[in-house]
């Protein structure tokens, strides 16, 4: 157990100590009380930009960590939403009939993923095909799920009605003395938010640990990861398989948010907002990314009130002044700064051997 | 008779779709294939191309001219971003896809906000011919030409140019064109502008088969994505047998069992092509001349 514990800070990640964990402390107490505070709309949208911190952690994961660039995560979103989707209209919401619907929408996900991960990684596909071959694939499901309008697409008594997407599918639903506990509202909400921490620090675990050492080695020097013995497909296959789950998390919280999902969750526009978010705060780092995710998030929200078209342009040019003048990412440079301004302060080392230390 | 007919209607398929394929494709291919760069914004120069096409054709332009300012328009475009934005991100391969992703999500929505959902469009050239039950556009049977003829003025460009033979030199080595005289920065800079004014071509003249729509470069993007993945690196090799191959398994699936399943196969024979043949078919048929 402490052995873990002291994974959560380590050199692969920003922000550590324990200013920044009080700091986590105060703010988790913060978000779990707010229910009490603010109106329901408030806490439902809130809900939604915790949904979000899902996929892009996983891409973080992969990308920013492993440094493999999947332009599709949305196959999984939307394999995951659609899969919650018809189990949970089929079965109903008695029992723990809707449990075992999320847990099928994480195991699809994540069978979709070794199978394309094993053809990938063990087929030589590197760089850029392996971002062709996730967006050809989600652009297939989405191709795919727009055209199964007619009566014909039924499975079981669930229509998967085309273009305009699923709907009213039961949330989740734990039975309980009298009457069942149903998860909307602020139990969704408590919900979404312990899954998010659970999955971030699990995260942080998991990228200072070993593992994540060699998935960073890997980033930097494919080749010469594997002159070193590590089997680098292997590797890449299960820090795939786990961003791929956590995307397919996010579509199944999503579906379970709005009880609906459609074609267009997969498309090319919804599967670049992921990019955008982490590339923006920064994706070789878990906690930039959890913001970036959050602060675009309501961003898009607070700028679309003109129409989403607002937003989305917002959303590139931030993604262009990222790329051009913070390659790292927003949040990744400015924390670099910061710290080496204040190490320098303090004298206590040379900022250049700080920050490069820390990189 | 019938048959013939029936050939003809599926050939008619087949070169419609080779057409798009070749065109939609070209300007991608030479700035992927000399550049390296990945140019995601490349849909929204077909999209500048047409729009440019539509709005001079109804100021008064005859058409044929409309479509030369559609293609300049978008290879101005090309150049000026060239300068701006894509130069700083050369050999940053994961940077120079974001920044064209983020410039395509600018122009896409700009355009939505600037010009609205769709503009009135122009009426197709040249009316119908009629052969027993089917009924041809005589302007779409022509595109397969333009698209042969303009492979063909890119094959005489590359091979028979100083520019060709100077970026063909930059392909091969940039550090050593360099040395020996090549302004590798000026042909980067005119390979670009050159990529998005046959982007901008490719809109022109689709622009009166279509409504020119904000979102219309994601109808080409997908496409033009597989041809270049399935044709490599070499375009004057790759890019005609590709879009031939793709046009055919396009054109059988969609006559058998619609459009929607015909785009699904071109996408599931990228992933197969990718695996199989991971340079594409020119780095194939370049492997298989040097005997390895």
């Amino acid at each position: 157990m402490r052995r873990w514990l002291t994974l959560l800070d380590g050199p692969q990640t920003l922000g550590r100590g324990p200013a920044f964990w009080a700091a986590f402390v105060l703010l988790i107490l913060f978000a779990a009380l707010l229910p009490a505070f603010v109106d329901p709309f408030a806490i439902t949208n809130l809900t939604y930009f915790l949904v979000w911190v899902f996929i892009s952690l996983g891409l973080s994961l992969i990308w920013g960590y492993a440094g493999i660039l999947s332009f599709g995560q949305t196959a999984f979103f939307g394999l995951a939403g659609y899969t919650y989707g018809v189990i949970s209209i089929n079965l109903g919401d008695a029992g723990l009939w809707t449990w075992f619907a999320l847990a099928v929408s994480l195991v699809l996900p994540a069978m979709l993923a070794v199978v394309i991960g094993y053809f990938m990684f063990y087929g030589g596909v590197r760089d850029v095909f392996v971002g062709i071959v996730t967006l050809s694939i989600t652009l297939v499901f989405e191709t795919f799920m727009a055209q199964t309008a007619g009566p014909e697409w039924t499975i079981g008594t669930a229509r998967l009605n085309g273009f305009n997407g699923m709907a009213n599918m039961p949330p989740l639903t734990l039975p309980w003395d009298e009457s069942p506990l149903i998860f909307d509202g602020p139990a969704l909400f408590w919900l979404v938010l312990g899954l998010a921490i659970l999955v971030y620090l699990g995260l942080r675990i998991m990228v200072n640990s070993r593992f994540g050492n060699v998935l960073v080695a890997i980033r930097e020097n494919p080749d010469r990861a594997e002159m070193l013995g590590y089997n680098i497909r292997m590797y890449q296959l299960v820090v795939f398989v786990i961003g791929s789950v956590l995307a397919g998390m996010s579509g199944v919280l999503y579906t379970l948010w709005g009880s609906y999902i459609t074609p267009s969750s997969m498309g090319l526009t919804a599967a670049a907002l992921p990019i955008v978010w982490v590339a923006a705060g920064g994706r070789k780092d878990l906690t930039a990314t959890l913001f970036a995710t959050l602060l675009l998030l309501w961003l898009s929200q607070q700028l679309a009130v003109k129409g989403s078209q607002y937003a989305l342009i917002w959303m590139g040019v931030i993604l262009l002044v990222v790329v051009l003048f913070a390659p790292e990412g927003l949040f990744v440079t400015v924390w670099k700064r910061l710290r080496g301004r204040i190490l320098s302060r303090q004298g206590t080392a040379t900022p250049k051997a700080a920050s490069s230390s820390s990189a | 008779m019938t048959y013939l007919i029936q050939a003809y209607a599926f050939f008619y398929q087949f070169a419609d779709a080779f057409a798009f394929l070749v065109l939609s494709g070209l300007g991608l291919a030479i700035i992927f294939g000399m550049m390296g760069v990945i140019n995601l914004a490349h849909g929204e120069f077909i999209m500048c191309g047409a729009y440019v096409t539509v709005l001079s054709a109804r100021a008064g332009l005859p058409l044929p001219f409309a479509m030369v300012a559609g293609t300049l328009a978008a290879g101005l475009v090309g150049l000026i971003l060239e300068l701006l934005i894509v130069r700083r991100l050369y050999n940053r391969l994961y940077d120079s896809i974001v920044a064209t992703w983020a410039l395509s999500l600018i122009a896409t929505q700009g355009m939505l906000i600037v010009a609205g959902p769709s503009i009135e469009g122009l009426k197709t050239p040249f009316g119908s011919f009629e052969m027993g039950e089917y009924s041809f556009s005589v302007y779409r049977a022509l595109l397969p030409l333009v698209a042969l003829l303009l492979l063909a003025a890119l094959y005489w460009l590359f091979v028979r140019t100083r520019f060709g033979v100077h970026s063909r030199a930059t392909i091969e080595d940039a550090d050593m064109a360099r040395a020996l005289g090549a302004n590798t920065g000026r042909i980067y800079s005119y390979t670009f502008g050159l990529g998005a004014a046959l982007a901008g071509l490719t809109g022109a003249l689709y622009a009166p088969t279509m409504t020119a729509v904000p979102m219309m470069g994601q109808a080409f993007i997908v496409q033009s994505f597989v041809t270049v993945v399935v044709s490599g690196a070499d375009v004057m090799l790759g890019l005609a047998p590709a879009a031939a191959v793709l046009a055919f398994i396009q054109s059988l699936l969609t006559k058998s069992y619609g459009q929607l399943i015909g785009q699904i196969g071109l996408l599931l024979t990228v992933i197969v092509v990718v695996r199989v043949l991971p340079k594409g078919i020119s780095g194939w048929a370049l492997q298989r001349s040097a005997g390895r």
